[in-house]
């Protein structure tokens, strides 16, 4: 079943994303990582980013994740590392690439460290492969509502040492005004970003906020400081909006909204999409789109304090790196406030920041929430872990108690939330 | 000795925390932090009049009930247990639970602890992974006064610098104690084994630290004794900094003839490389030794390569001849690190045994091939 929006905006980001891949092999690129990147800072300098994590998920939505996960694996990396990593090492050794172009050694790997430890190991090694230079930009975990004065003033510190090897790397001094610049772009880019999120609150749901969402945040991380950005991200919600006016939704006889948490199976995404097509259920909200950044409850960079908003964005705007019982208020709101029907938990083999914990995730919401909630664990790169009959007997069992229960009318309890 | 070992292995392996009870009774009012692995600045804790008590989950002594299916599958035995302690009302004597920032799943667990526990004060400490940087320890130093401040709401007493500064200074005396023997049991393995070595120090876990140090002092006065050395390899065991391994692995690894000459069992005991300073600000001064004294640790980025570097000093400074790389089930930091540690260790031409244990290991038969297949092949090939 073809479900996914094929509008202009998906030719448009299309195009975006090969000019960004064309650009990699001609600039100076600095690898970074997406949750809480700081993409202002190396526009402010020119410098192209560079996500591995974006190269990994390519991988597997082409089939091609195994071959150097084994490589990895024949290295010594373990079977419960996470895959992203493996896939990613295991290709860069044998120049394995989703594009068939190679891809840069990289002048900096930047690992901005918001709240996945993995990232610290994987951009050692990295480094080690690559034998870039590193910088760990180590990001305070969020533990109260807010990220102390001590860990701003720390962040921003850190952000003046990278600074200074940006300096180095692109031989420009730094210019406060091209931040700001490059900031003013970002909260263009993130006001847009958020209504369109907010189009999702209709009924039906004009876009996936989980698949769909995915397409648009290559462009989110790569272009988002940027008036190319701002450009893309006003024409989609221009489309989208349209779509709402005209009534249309990905099902425009929508029967069940849902909200996603964790990553995709992407080895798997079609068929998995599929399993939630069949029961023309949307996602209305996901936490996995706000990796980069969480914009849709209001904040956006700001061109006035250009390097203390950055250190905001990363200590305290971002799924990763907000502490567990945050991302339990997140989805709370989002099943309020877009009026979800259910929740659906994908627990990621790979990804113990998001999955550690999400036993409890479910108990919290089944059991002081009433909200029917399902729990299906796979992998997001790792072809090897997705048990494709037993998800889709899980899903189907799922809906079809759900519609019961929406029959009813009453708050009976849902089978294969347990 | 036999019956100091004994009443530490009775300590450790008592999963309802007995003694901790028994501290409170003796100590009215007296408030109980448990702290999970590695690290902690136990300092403050103890200056703040509190017992500082490390919760290294259940070992094998605890049937997961509960906490199972809140952590699900791929997840280490340690978070587990840990939660199941608390779920199953074990930790009914602990006033307040740290976590520090050592991996996704512990950073979890404190979370999911908060929320299944109200009433207890869970606190969550950023240890900093820029340790490179100028603005790490003052960093650190206004989080651990952010942690001094929520302590004395707690057991009212504040610790101020005095306090510290001779909390600093009962701990460095733990410290070098424990350093002291580590330092016998490397020069004369079989002097003292490491099963014997293992739990005088990690019984520290579960003791004020006054007793420890006695504990510790009377142990070396009674160590001296006559023993034959015999034919074993020497290894250093990395990657067993968290979870700890059933006290039988440790067993059979030294019966399958090995002298572990050094390893990383419960880490944070042995965290400095020197003595923590007791002049100046003494919140900065712990928070300046974490940042820059410190050993190397696969929770911690501390620089390009400190941890590759640092294992084949250590294999080096111990005479060890192999490494056995002994991790637990989903360990994550420890995997990874696994990887670095393989590649250079084959390329200076170090002998190395990766064993992977869980908290819950009933049969030895399989790694007690493993290892004697290896000692074999070093002591007679
Ligand atoms: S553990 Fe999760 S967040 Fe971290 S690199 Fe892997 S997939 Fe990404
Ligand atoms: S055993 Fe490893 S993965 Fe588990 S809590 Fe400890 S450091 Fe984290």
């Amino acid at each position: 079943m073809k479900t996914e929006y094929r509008g202009n905006i998906h030719q448009r980001q299309k195009e975006l994303m090969t000019s960004w891949y064309a650009r990699l092999e001609s600039a100076q690129a600095v690898a970074m990582m997406i949750s809480g990147n700081c993409v202002e800072l190396l526009e402010a300098f020119g410098l192209v980013p560079f996500y591995p994590e974006i190269n990994a998920l390519q991988l597997a939505i082409r089939h091609q994740s195994l071959e150097p996960i084994l490589v990895a694996e024949e290295m010594g990396y373990a079977a419960d590392n996470c895959a992203y990593v493996k896939a990613d090492v295991g290709a860069w050794l044998k120049g394995i690439t989703p594009t068939g172009h190679p891809l840069p050694r990289p002048a900096l790997v930047l690992c901005n460290f918001v709240g996945c430890n993995t990232y610290v190991k994987w951009f050692e090694h990295t480094a080690e492969f690559t034998g870039a230079p590193l910088y760990v930009l180590d990001v305070p975990f969020l533990r109260g509502d807010e990220p102390t004065e001590a860990a701003v003033t720390y962040v921003v510190k850190q952000l003046q040492e990278v600074i200074a090897r940006l300096e180095t790397i692109s031989g420009i001094r730094f210019d406060i005004d091209r931040l700001r610049e490059a900031t003013g772009y970002a909260a263009e880019t993130e006001e847009l970003w958020s209504k369109i999120k907010r189009l999702c609150q209709n009924t039906p749901a004009p876009f996936d906020a989980y698949f769909d969402a995915i397409t648009l945040m290559g462009p989110l991380y790569v272009y988002r400081a940027t008036r190319e950005g701002v450009e893309f991200f006003r024409a989609a919600y221009e489309e989208i909006a349209q779509k709402v006016a005209r009534h249309e939704g990905v099902y425009d006889d929508e029967r069940f909204r849902i909200v996603v948490e964790g990553p995709p199976p992407y080895s798997h995404f079609r068929n998995f999409r599929d399993m939630f097509a069949k029961w023309k259920a949307v996602a209305v909200a996901s936490t996995y789109s706000t990796v980069g950044g969480l914009w849709e409850f209001g904040f956006r960079h700001d061109p006035d304090h250009p390097l203390e908003s950055i250190a905001r964005h990363m200590l305290e705007h971002n799924v990763t790196n907000r502490n567990y019982l945050q991302r339990y208020d997140q989805i709370e709101r989002y099943v309020r406030e877009w009026n979800a029907d259910a929740i659906v938990i994908h627990f990621v083999k790979s990804c113990r920041l998001f999955s550690a914990g999400q036993g409890d995730m479910r108990d919290y919401f089944t059991k002081e929430r009433d909200v029917p909630t399902l729990y299906i664990e796979s992998d997001l790169e790792d072809p090897r872990y997705f048990s494709e009959a037993q998800i889709k007997n899980r899903v189907d069992a799922f809906f079809e108690a759900l519609e019961h229960r929406k029959l009813a009318g009453s708050r009976l309890p849902v089978a294969g939330n347990r | 000795m036999a019956d100091v070992l004994t009443r530490c292995e009775e300590l450790i392996t008592d999963v309802d925390f007995n003694s901790v009870k028994a501290w409170k009774e003796s100590h009215q009012g007296g408030k109980v932090i448990g702290y999970f692995p590695v690290y902690a600045p136990v300092e403050i804790i103890h200056a703040s009049g509190a017992l500082p008590i490390s919760i290294h989950g259940a070992g094998d002594r605890l049937d997961l009930q509960y906490a199972d299916s809140r952590f699900g599958s791929f997840i280490c035995s340690i978070c587990k247990t840990t939660l199941e302690l608390g779920l199953t009302n074990r930790l009914r004597d602990f006033d307040g639970l740290l976590f520090t920032s050592i991996c996704d799943v512990a950073r979890n667990l404190c979370f999911v602890m908060k929320r299944n526990f109200p009433s207890m004060y869970v606190d969550f400490i950023h240890l900093p992974h820029n340790c490179p940087s100028d603005a790490a320890a003052e960093f650190l130093a206004a989080d651990y006064d952010r942690v001094r401040w929520e302590l004395q709401k707690l057991t009212g007493r504040r610790a101020d610098d005095d306090a510290l500064r001779h909390s600093i200074e009962v701990y460095n005396i733990n410290r070098s104690l424990t350093a002291d023997l580590y330092a016998l049991r490397s020069r004369e393995p079989h002097l003292l084994s490491t099963y014997e070595l293992y739990l005088l120090v990690r019984a520290g876990d579960l003791m004020p630290v006054e007793e420890h140090n006695q504990l510790l002092t009377e142990a070396r006065e009674r160590m001296e004794r006559p023993a034959r050395p015999r034919d074993s390899i020497r290894v250093v065991i990395e990657g067993a900094f968290c979870e700890q391994p059933p006290l039988d692995l440790i067993k059979l690894i030294e019966a399958a003839g090995c002298y572990i000459v050094e390893d990383d069992f419960t880490l944070g005991r042995r965290w400095f490389r020197h003595a923590v300073p007791t002049e100046g600000d003494p919140l900065r001064a712990l928070a300046e030794a974490y940042v820059k004294d410190a050993v190397y640790s696969s929770v911690r980025h501390d620089g390009e390569r400190s941890r590759v570097d640092g294992l084949i000093e250590k294999v080096r400074r111990n005479k060890a001849d192999a490494v056995l790389s002994f991790i637990a089930k989903f360990c994550e930091p420890a995997y990874f690190d696994y990887v670095l540690f393989k590649r250079e260790m084959e390329r200076v031409g170090i002998p190395h045994l990766l064993l992977e244990f869980e908290e819950k290991l009933f049969t030895f038969d399989r790694a007690q091939m493993e290892i004697e297949t290896f000692v074999e092949s070093l002591l007679f090939v």
